[in-house]
């Protein structure tokens, strides 16, 4: 089937694959055709019906997301006919839609908003049938706010979370007149199964979905002249903030950032990356022991694989799909929450700043970060570990109201302590970053030489693939480690939690043998994350995911026990790894949770 | 003016033979290709309203290879107005029953599925008895083929094919993007012919008899016989069978009650056709050269002069707006434009020229749903505010 046919476009002939859409054979053409249930990461839904074209021969139009080109075909686009439908089609979302522009967190980024805005709606006078709705606002959630008034039901949001989560909190129920995007018998997104992972957020076209802002809360922060007020920056951050901010996908950023959050007024700037080095030693160590009590001590309490926990809307997801697997998780803290319990313990003293007074921001990729923020148990420190979790977007936000010219920033480094980083922290953003990172640190430690990669470069871990495997034999090991010796060390790496959920399964059922598996709730990992730039596709985080690595080759440090103040760190403050200190800041537990 | 052909009532689809055991043996004993041409020579149309040819159907489905194909038996006879499946179901089980085994035969399927409305939970019990009665027939003739009854919950969307696959496969009854056509791409992905009640009996017919006793019947176009449901103001309420293309002149004369003002053809998804047009109107598929021609699933509203017209279109609008599945734009919000729209009209809310307005949307409708159900909307819509649009204003 892999045979050319020809078809034309408004007159222009187009040779393109057989099976190809009419919208793709427009997009090789050069001719954009409006849509707003089409996503490329989702399935097809022709819903919407924005994108109908006229064919030749035939009275009704054809939606040309979800109609192949046949050969011969003769597609219009811009016919009167063709227009006038659109243009009432987009009447009628707006009929349903609370149009209420000015005062929607997503003006200006509502592709609803621009389609009334290229048809130029300006006379509408069909029925504005809001009122007649009893839309609610939801607002319970940490991360996440949905309002069904905005909803315009092209299903984005169902697809992510069917086709790309397998979580399925949102689905549609009713028909006709009271369709509508709801969840498990209508309860908040706070009390159903709900990952907070926000791809939802990042898929959706309107302001129906969107993230809790905090940003009234930091600039409230800021200017208490009473608090001290420090921000962490997470890895995928830098290669997404430039998108919101006049750069094109794929430029870093990270010097003008640090520039920018200091002009906003952060008393000091530091790097969340110096916690996924921390991660990997406390991890990397975990991993060792783990293996050393089973292969050695043959103690059955211990659990393998070991899954990482870095990802919060992972692990959300695991507490409720798997709960049986919860000793198989990392113990560890996510980077994000390590810094929050040092911060106000280990940075407060080496600065002589009193804990209380410490208002700690972080700047996540990741909706799901505020509700790990949220979590009870998030408090080791004494106080709230982070307090404010804003994400990429939300930063955005900030650094144009407080007028900065991004793009004019000079770049400048952050702040010490807990600001230096290596490579292996950089890379915890993009899928396969956090096992790659591990690998390099863990494998040196116990063979005393660096991984078998090419310029330390794991490649097999790397790339856009749902679920990638991974394995490096253990040979010649340090005497200590004398009884990994031939171990073949198996490693698997997954992102979407459609993905994870492929691989619990696979363990569930007995047909794996891995030891050390790294799971990222969104696709390509934190850069895909649900706090990044809208919009979001397959080409943009490929552009991410090499900036990112990019960043990583230009680092003169790339394993994080490299990093000097993860070495001070344990010198002046922790101890050792998994140490008393460790063990008490640095991990924590999980919470079984229920299906509904 | 009119074409004026008479009333011709026949008696096929009631006509009990008793004869099925020997209609199924003979006929699974024919060649596929054999029992395809029958029925492309009988020119059958389908039943539910569509019209698509029903062998033309049969033969796609049949080329398709595919070690698994369905067979389903549309009955979830949803559209205001039909009764006329039930009716066959409840008195002549054996011969949809054997339709559907003959089709499994033609497209080598192995399974078929009656997917029965909601509502019909009554006829479950007989009808499972009849199945029983029918397999047991074809294991003992060694003819490998089951029917299974699904049951509809109740949506009227359900009743279009892609919606009515989804339904059974569990997911919400939602019509797909079309092609793939179910030939090929039927239920659970697998090649599926799926048939109304009352195109299968026919079916059976023109195996019993052979095509050319059916094709002789009804018109250039339009062959044979169809079951009218007949309801509203007039005297004989009930099931005919009448040849297709008649006026619809004569069926006035013969099911009116003197007072007739119009007529909906086809049930709410149908035309309206107002006094004036009866003589030019018959009954049957597009295509014929005189006149207008109005295909129709049987159902038959005949509205006297007590009716409001604005009432009945309120009402239609209303099952509409209800019965969306709404995932598509035009459907689901346009439904509610149009409802709301002639209320605001005649509240005096919005004026006169508004109607002409919601026209065009129902012709956007029209020419821009997914599938049926938003396409037809405009059928009542635009024909009723056309021809009554006085009773829309005042």
């Amino acid at each position: 089937m892999g045979n050319k046919i020809s078809i034309t476009i408004n007159g222009q002939k187009v040779d393109v694959k057989h099976g190809t859409s009419i919208l793709d054979a427009a997009t090789q053409a050069g001719v954009i055709i409006p849509t707003l249930c089409y996503h490329k990461d989702l399935c097809i839904a022709g819903n919407c019906r924005v994108c109908v074209v006229e064919l030749a021969g035939q009275k009704r139009l054809a939606t040309a997301c979800a109609t192949p080109c046949e050969s011969g075909m003769e597609v219009m686009t811009n016919t009167l006919k063709v227009r006038n439908s659109r243009k009432h089609i987009i009447e009628l979302l707006l009929t349903e839609h609370n149009a209420d522009c000015t005062s929607c967190y997503k003006n200006g980024n509502c592709e609803l908003q621009t389609l009334a805005s290229e048809y130029k709606i300006m006379n509408q006078d069909f029925i504005h049938l809001v009122p007649f709705k009893n839309y609610t606002v939801d607002k319970f959630s940490p991360s996440i706010i949905k309002d069904d008034s905005k909803c315009i039901r092209c299903q984005r949001c169902v697809r992510t979370c069917a086709e790309l989560q397998s979580v399925n909190a949102l689905t549609m129920a009713f028909k006709g007149e009271h369709a509508k995007v709801t969840t498990f018998f209508e309860k908040t997104m706070s009390e159903v199964v709900c990952t907070n992972c926000g791809q939802c957020i990042n898929h959706c076209p309107t302001g129906a979905l969107v993230e809790k802002n905090y940003i009234e809360e930091v600039w409230s922060a800021i200017s208490d002249k009473t608090k001290y007020v420090v921000v962490q920056t997470a890895p995928a951050v830098r290669v997404g903030l430039g998108e919101e901010l006049g750069f094109d996908p794929g430029m870093r950023v990270t010097g003008k950032m640090v520039s920018a959050l200091k002009k906003l007024g952060f008393d000091a700037v530091m790097d969340t990356d110096f916690t996924a080095d921390l991660t990997i030693i406390e991890e990397g160590t975990e991993l060792l022991t783990r293996l050393k009590k089973v292969l050695v001590d043959k103690d059955s309490t211990v659990k393998l694989p070991m899954a990482t926990s870095c990802s919060p809307g992972w692990i959300k997801f695991i507490e409720h799909m798997y709960p049986e697997y919860l000793d198989n998780l990392s113990t560890c803290k996510s980077p994000q929450q390590m810094f929050g319990a040092l911060v106000k313990t280990y940075y407060a003293k080496s600065r002589n700043l009193d804990p209380e007074s410490i208002v700690s921001v972080s700047i996540m990729p990741c909706t799901a970060k505020k509700f790990e923020a949220n979590r009870p148990e998030m408090h080791d420190s004494g106080y709230r570990d982070v307090d404010y979790v804003l994400t990429t977007r939300e930063l955005a936000i900030m650094i144009k109201q407080a007028g900065i010219d991004f793009l004019k920033l000079d770049d400048m480094h952050y702040d010490r302590i807990m600001g230096e980083s290596t490579g292996a922290g950089v890379i915890f953003g993009a899928t396969g970053g956090v096992m790659e990172a591990a690998l390099r640190t863990a494998y040196e430690l116990v063979t005393g030489r660096e991984v078998p990669f090419e310029n330390l470069n794991i490649t097999p871990v790397r790339g856009v693939e749902g679920i990638k495997e991974a394995s490096i034999k253990i040979e010649k090991p340090l005497k200590e480690w004398a009884f990994l010796d031939g171990v073949e060390l198996k490693c698997a790496v997954a992102h979407g939690l459609a993905n994870a959920k492929i691989v619990m399964d696979e363990i569930k059922a007995g047909k794996t043998n891995y030891h050390f598996i790294e799971f990222m709730a969104c696709p390509g990992g934190c850069l895909g994350g649900g706090g990044q730039p809208i919009p979001t596709s397959p080409e943009i985080r490929a552009k991410r995911a090499a900036a990112i690595y990019a960043e990583d080759e230009g680092m003169p440090l790339r394993k994080s026990h490299q990093n000097p103040e993860v070495i001070k760190i344990y010198a002046d403050f922790l101890g050792k790894p998994l140490g008393e200190k460790s063990h008490h800041l640095l991990h924590t537990k999980y919470t079984p949770r229920k299906r509904f | 003016m009119s074409t004026n052909y008479l009333l011709k009532r026949v008696d096929f689809i009631f006509k009990n033979e008793n004869d099925w055991e020997d209609v199924l043996k003979k006929s699974i004993n024919r060649p596929p290709q054999e029992l395809i041409n029958e029925l492309i020579s009988s020119e059958l149309k389908g039943r539910g309203g569509a019209g698509f040819p029903t062998g033309l159907k049969w033969k796609v489905a049949s080329e398709e290879k595919s070690d698994v194909k369905y067979v389903i038996c549309n009955a979830d006879e949803g559209e205001p107005g039909t009764f006329k499946d039930r009716e066959i179901l409840s008195r002549v089980p054996f011969k949809v029953l054997t339709a559907i085994a003959i089709c499994g035969h033609v497209i080598g399927a192995k399974k078929g599925y009656i997917y029965l409305r909601g509502e019909y939970y009554f006829l479950q019990p007989e009808l499972n008895k009849a199945i029983s009665e029918f397999e047991y027939f074809c294991k003992e003739i060694n003819f490998e083929f089951s029917i299974k009854i699904f049951m509809g919950s109740g949506a009227y969307i359900c009743g279009e094919e892609t919606a009515l696959f989804e339904s059974m496969e569990g997911k919400r009854g939602e019509p797909r993007n079309k092609p793939p056509y179910p030939s090929s791409f039927g239920y659970m992905g697998k090649p599926t012919v799926i048939n109304n009640v009352e195109t299968l009996a026919h079916t059976y017919t023109i195996f019993r008899y052979g095509s050319k006793r059916f094709y002789d019947l009804g018109v250039q176009y339009s062959r044979g016989s169809k079951l009218f449901s007949v309801s509203g103001d007039t005297p004989k309420p009930g099931i005919y069978e009448l040849e297709l293309g008649m006026s619809l002149a004569d069926f006035v004369e013969e099911f009116g009650d003197d007072d007739t003002k119009a007529v909906q053809v086809g049930g709410a998804s149908g035309f309206l056709v107002p006094r004036k047009k009866f003589a030019e109107t018959n009954i049957g598929f597009q295509g014929k050269l005189v006149g207008i021609s109005l295909p129709t699933g049987g159902s038959m509203m005949l509205f006297n002069s007590s009716r409001s017209m604005f009432n009945v279109l309120d009402n239609y609008l209303n099952f509409f707006a209800e019965e969306s599945c709404g995932q598509c734009t035009p459907c689901r919000v346009g439904c509610q434009q149009l409802l709301m729209g002639i209320k605001a009209v005649k509240r005096g809310d919005k004026n006169a020229q508004y109607l002409d307005k919601l026209l065009k949307l129902a012709e956007t409708m029209q020419i821009t749903s997914k599938c049926g159900l938003g396409q037809s909307v405009a059928n009542s819509f635009s024909s009723i505010v056309e021809n009554f649009r006085e009773e829309m204003i005042y």
